[in-house]
């Protein structure tokens, strides 16, 4: 991890055929030039092994080999998929030749490709102009996630053209969304055969390209189609079938940088360090807390811009203290310098709580910090000493027993 | 005689030294209650012998980590000491939910043993509290004994309180829980307060009440004495023994000790608002009232005004009394009576209505073999003493005999109150050995010396007419030597009886386990210490362990990790949230587990060793108790025609609820007996239902080498869905 990023710059490239990395070679470049150390193997390469003892060798996986049927060496579907139970990233591409291999570990990642190995995405209305073959296979995506940190500030204007298989997003699996997905018109179909039943995949509940942020922060980029980063796409102007504007160039150059941006941690990677907490006009973190005390909490967060850490700003950070359930639940306020910071007094309830914060928003690494805390009830001494609505006791007490002494004296000496 | 005489043939000087009887009397009886002291305290021993000097069971765990917490940190922190290893997340406020009486009696025993330079581990006090308040109960039977009969009937009740099995059973070197020191403290406010009545003395009524409060210092069931004291006011009044003694002795005794043991926070205020406690306040009123009526009839000192003053003031009171009872229990300052309470009053309460308390074996209702096994000959001479009793009745032996039923009905409803009646059926058994010898001796004796009597006519007509009544029976002699001879034999019985049962069953300290292996060698099974030294030194500091209640004392005193219930089981809710992860399936588990911060599971499990009080066994309580607070878990779902099984027959829940599936996780693989097939269960004695059990959520982290602890871990939510 040079320059303290998130994330380290060695990324593995599996491809079929080494005739790829021409084809795909300005994706390739975009990359190297934003300092990624790539290196090329295929896929069946006898020596390929993602780790040396016990180290992991690459920070990154691209993995452009849809048809192997499996990898050299000691890769194997399950390595690819501890790479990323570790926190490593990786960018798939399918195309409508994908292996069982390359389907099994999309299907872990929560994408399940059309299951006819023929079929390809076809869109008779959406379909790229350029596409003089007829059979409308060439879609012009256009409709994409809102999202800035995954795709970047600026709006991709041009759509973004796509040939290749499309998936399904796993119903429940939380974590996967639908970067690009087709227009209702799309079904999912072999084109060269006649359509003997319905598709089982249509409309826009086909996923072109999908992400998976995992627990850990590893993210996974999965395209149904290989063509998308190649340079013949990345150069070619598109005409949408049946709009009147033609863009010079199509939106993938632009789909792929950006993506690639953030599937390599170089947008939305938020970090959280120095949870404090405090007693107010304390400086010391206490290793208990008493039911009542005021308390301070705060957390710095930052956010990687790529090549520096920045303060994160946001108003939406929230702080529980929680017991089984949130017993105060805090906005943070921020001092747009990083630091996230609030205070609040301490239930009136004792027991193990933890400070909260939970923090998961659309495209940023998830935050989650708990941080536990007892909390304790009074001690024995802290209470008053004297209670003013109890004076009446008082002096009720001491006037029996002053009483009851001058009785007993007058009784006993009085004669 | 001999020894007589040739004391004769000494010189002047030493001839001195010869002791006159009654100053050899008192050499026996103290040489006699020496050795009974020693005997009390060795006998305990027992269990060190056999294993090792360590804390038994359960329950003392706790006392034992809160002792060296007192020790450690000092009265003040003990007091206010906030305890968030256990009841995770609640935690629980130690300082305010225990008795302190034992921890702070082994930490002034170990404070004193350092003063005079004696370097002991606190662990080393913690075993031999117990056996060292026995010895020091037998002092105090003694002086009861002599207090209510005579000092003969004091020295056999020493002797028998020393060995009696249903003592023992739970103050055997180790045993360090509160009945170690309670039943000492029990025995003396007793002795303390029959004294206070006997002389009407403000010092003993003083002593009686500091006896009292160390008491409740020590155990919860001085709510026993709080209620006896009253009751046995409540008799002697019915029975017009009232007196200016009982005044004195019960009214400083109640409100001193009332009082003093509001000074224990666990107590605080419940003298004068719990229900329990409510007895003794109304006869300290009524107490009142009866010397406000004596006054007022010796100032009358006319029959017919005094009826109808009489009259009018008992209407008063009785209305006043009923309305501050009513109106204290609606506005709810009184508490009612709580649960424990009820199910001694109703044995059949707690099974209907508190499950948790029916679960523990202890609570269940006594059979009658073990009390034979716990006090042998005595319950024949019970009923024996309780005529001699009866045949001399005065102040002192009305309470004995008091104490003695009433706690013979509560052993009769708990298995381990036998504990609170052993002294008792000790005190009037001895009554009646003591009396029975010295009427056989007597006889003996007159028989000897009856030519005598019969020569001095001049002592009475009728002494004479009794000589010629013992001389018309032939075989007099010949019979009480005989019948002592019997008496003799049957109490040599008792103390090989007791020392069986000492040494066989009272003196394991259930942690450590021990079986006879195949060639009749013993074999020790120490599996539980091995779980939590694992636990201790394999997991992180802030790990949650979940268990059974059970074991959260020793895993939090051992093991040092956090646990979510413990032994003390103050909250049902959160006990029934466990035994409801325990019984559902291991998804729905999971999530219970998450949102507890569980990281570690464990249960015991004694299908491979034969160890029956395991999980699976105590599983339908979990599944009864869970039940009870979370109506999802039904009872029926885990059973078989109402038939608890783990075999093939077994239903589908069972055999896929998280506790089937923690004990039996490849236990399919595993041939526990020779011809038997794999996986068969020597506990339940079958071949389990389910053989192929798979974890999806959990994994298997530790089994001990006996597999009787099995730890597993709970997994993180899966990285990619």
């Amino acid at each position: 991890a040079d320059e303290g990023g998130p994330r380290g710059r060695r990324v593995l490239v599996l491809v079929d055929d080494l005739a790829v990395r021409s084809s795909h070679s300005a994706f390739f470049a975009s990359l190297q030039g934003r300092g990624f150390d790539l290196d090329f193997r295929l896929a069946d390469d006898p020596k390929l092994s993602l780790h040396r003892y016990g180290q992991y060798l690459y920070d990154g996986l691209v993995l452009f080999a849809p048809s192997t049927p499996r990898f050299g060496g000691s890769v194997d579907q399950n390595s690819i998929l501890e790479f990323i139970d570790a926190g490593h990233d990786m960018i798939l591409a399918a195309d409508s030749s994908a292996s069982d291999l390359i389907r099994g570990i999309a299907t872990e990642c929560g994408v399940d490709f059309d299951e006819d190995p023929e079929a390809m995405v076809i869109d008779h209305i959406n379909y790229a102009a350029t596409d003089a073959e007829g059979d409308h296979t060439l879609i012009a995506g256009d409709d994409l996630i809102q999202s800035d940190v995954i795709l970047g500030s600026k709006k991709i204007e041009a759509p973004v053209l796509f040939r290749g298989i499309g998936h399904a997003v796993n119903p429940s699996n939380s974590l996967v969304l639908k970067v690009l997905s087709a227009s209702p018109s799309a079904y999912s179909a072999n084109p060269k055969s006649k359509l003997a039943s319905p598709p089982s995949l249509t409309g826009s509940a086909i996923s072109l390209v999908s992400v998976m942020q995992a627990r850990n922060n590893a993210r996974v980029l999965i395209s149904g189609s290989l063509d998308l980063f190649s340079n013949r796409f990345l150069k070619s102007g598109v005409q949408k079938a049946g709009s009147k504007i033609r863009h010079e160039k199509a939106g993938n150059e632009q789909f792929v940088t950006e993506t690639s941006k953030w599937v390599f941690h170089e947008r939305g990677h938020l970090k959280a360090v120095n949870v404090k907490h405090n007693k107010v006009g304390e400086t010391n973190e206490p290793g208990m807390y008493r039911i009542n005390d005021d308390l301070e909490y705060s957390v710095e967060i930052y956010e990687w811009s790529g090549t520096s850490w920045k303060p994160y700003v946001a108003d939406d950070v929230q702080v529980q203290f929680y017991m089984m359930s949130p017993y105060v639940l805090k906005t943070l306020s921020t001092d747009k310098k990083g630091v996230f910071s609030t205070s609040f007094k301490v239930p009136d309830v004792y027991g193990v709580f933890q400070f909260k914060v939970e923090y998961q928003r659309l495209g940023y690494t998830g935050l989650s910090l708990s941080k536990q805390i007892p909390v304790r009830p009074y001690r024995h001494n802290e209470y008053e000493r004297f209670i003013t609505s109890a004076y009446p006791y008082y002096a009720a007490s001491f006037s029996t027993m002053g009483a009851f002494f001058i009785f007993s004296f007058v009784y006993l000496y009085h004669k | 005689m001999a020894a007589a005489t040739a004391l004769d043939s000494l010189p002047a000087p030493l001839r001195s030294l010869r002791l006159k009887t009654k100053q050899q009397e008192l050499l026996l009886r103290v040489s006699a209650l020496a050795l009974i002291y020693v005997l009390a305290f060795v006998v305990r021993l027992f269990s060190v012998l056999r294993y090792e000097s360590m804390i038994h069971e359960f329950d003392p765990y706790f006392n034992y980590r809160t002792t060296l917490f007192l020790s450690d940190h000092g009265f003040s922190e003990f007091w206010n000491w906030f305890d968030f290893e256990s009841w995770y997340p609640l935690g629980r406020v130690v300082g305010g939910t225990l008795f302190p009486g034992l921890m702070v009696t082994a930490a002034l025993l170990h404070r004193l043993l350092r003063a005079l330079s004696l370097a002991v581990h606190i662990r080393e006090v913690c075993v031999l509290t117990a056996p060292f308040f026995a010895a020091n109960t037998t002092l105090v039977a003694y002086a009861f004994g002599r207090e209510i009969w005579d000092s003969g009937a004091g020295l056999v009740a020493a002797a028998l309180i020393a060995v009696c099995p249903g003592y023992i059973s739970r103050s055997v070197a180790g045993s360090y829980d509160n009945e170690g020191v309670a039943i000492f403290a029990l025995l003396l406010t007793f002795y303390l307060f029959v004294r206070a009545v006997n002389t009407g003395s403000l010092a003993w009524s003083l002593a009686s009440a500091f006896g009292y409060f160390y008491m409740v210092s020590a155990w919860g069931g001085y709510v026993f004495i709080i209620n006896l004291l009253p009751l046995y006011v409540l008799v002697l009044l019915v029975t017009g023994r009232y007196s200016q003694r009982l005044y004195v002795a019960y009214n400083s005794t109640y409100v001193l000790g009332m009082l003093l043991a509001m000074q224990i926070r666990f107590v605080g205020f419940q003298h004068v608002q719990s229900g329990e406690h409510m007895a003794a306040m109304g006869v300290f009123f009524l107490l009142q009232v009866f010397f406000f009526l004596d006054w007022v009839k010796y100032l009358l000192n006319d029959a017919k005004l005094f009826k109808s003053f009489l009259r009018i003031t008992l209407t008063c009171v009785i209305t006043v009394g009923t309305l501050a009872l009513g109106i204290g229990t609606a506005s709810g300052y009184i508490s009612p009576w709580t649960g424990r309470f009820y199910s001694l009053l109703d044995p059949t309460y707690a099974k209907d209505h508190i499950p948790i308390i029916a679960s523990v074996s202890e609570h269940q209702p006594t059979a009658w073999s073990s009390f034979m096994f716990d006090f042998h000959i005595l319950l024949f001479l019970f009923p024996a003493g309780l005529y001699f009793c009866f045949k001399r009745l005065s102040d002192a032996t009305i309470f004995i005999v008091m104490y003695g039923l009433t706690s013979m009905y509560f052993a009769g409803v708990m298995v381990r109150l036998i504990l609170v009646a052993a002294p008792a059926v000790c005190l009037i058994s001895a009554i009646a050995a003591s009396a029975t010898i010295k009427n056989l001796t007597t006889l003996i004796r007159t028989k000897s010396k009856s030519p005598q009597t019969v020569s001095g006519k001049s002592s009475g007509s009728k002494a004479a007419a009794k000589g010629a009544v013992d001389q018309s029976l032939p075989f007099q002699q010949n019979v009480a030597i005989a019948l002592l001879l019997g008496a003799f034999y049957l109490l040599s019985r008792y103390a090989v009886h007791c020392t069986w049962v000492t040494s066989e069953a009272y003196s394991s300290p259930s942690i450590v386990l021990a079986a006879r292996g195949h060639n009749g060698g013993r074999v020790i099974f120490d599996d539980y210490r091995e779980a939590y030294y694992w636990l201790r030194q394999n997991t992180p500091s802030d790990a949650k362990i979940m268990s059974w209640w059970d074991y959260g004392y020793q895993i939090t005193a051992m093991g040092n990790r956090t646990v979510i219930v413990d032994n003390n089981t103050w909250n049902n809710t959160h006990i029934a949230t466990v035994g409801r992860a325990m019984s559902s399936y291991e998804d729905e588990a999971y999530e219970i587990m998450q949102s507890l911060d569980v990281n570690y599971v464990l249960v015991v499990f004694g299908g491979v060793t034969g160890y029956s009080s395991d999980d699976i066994n105590k599983f339908l309580w979990m599944v009864r108790i869970g039940g009870g607070v979370f109506p999802v878990i039904k009872e029926p779902d885990y059973l078989v025609n109402g038939e608890y099984r783990v075999d093939k027959g077994a239903a589908p829940k069972m055999l896929n609820c998280l506790m089937y599936k923690l004990c039996y996780y490849r236990f399919g693989e595993l041939t526990t007996e020779y011809g038997k097939p794999p996986g068969y269960d020597r506990v339940r004695g079958v071949e389990i239902g389910n053989k192929d059990i798979k974890l999806e959520y959990l994994e298997e982290a530790f089994t001990t080498s006996n597999w009787i602890v099995r730890i597993y871990k709970v997994k993180p939510p899966k990285n990619r869905s």
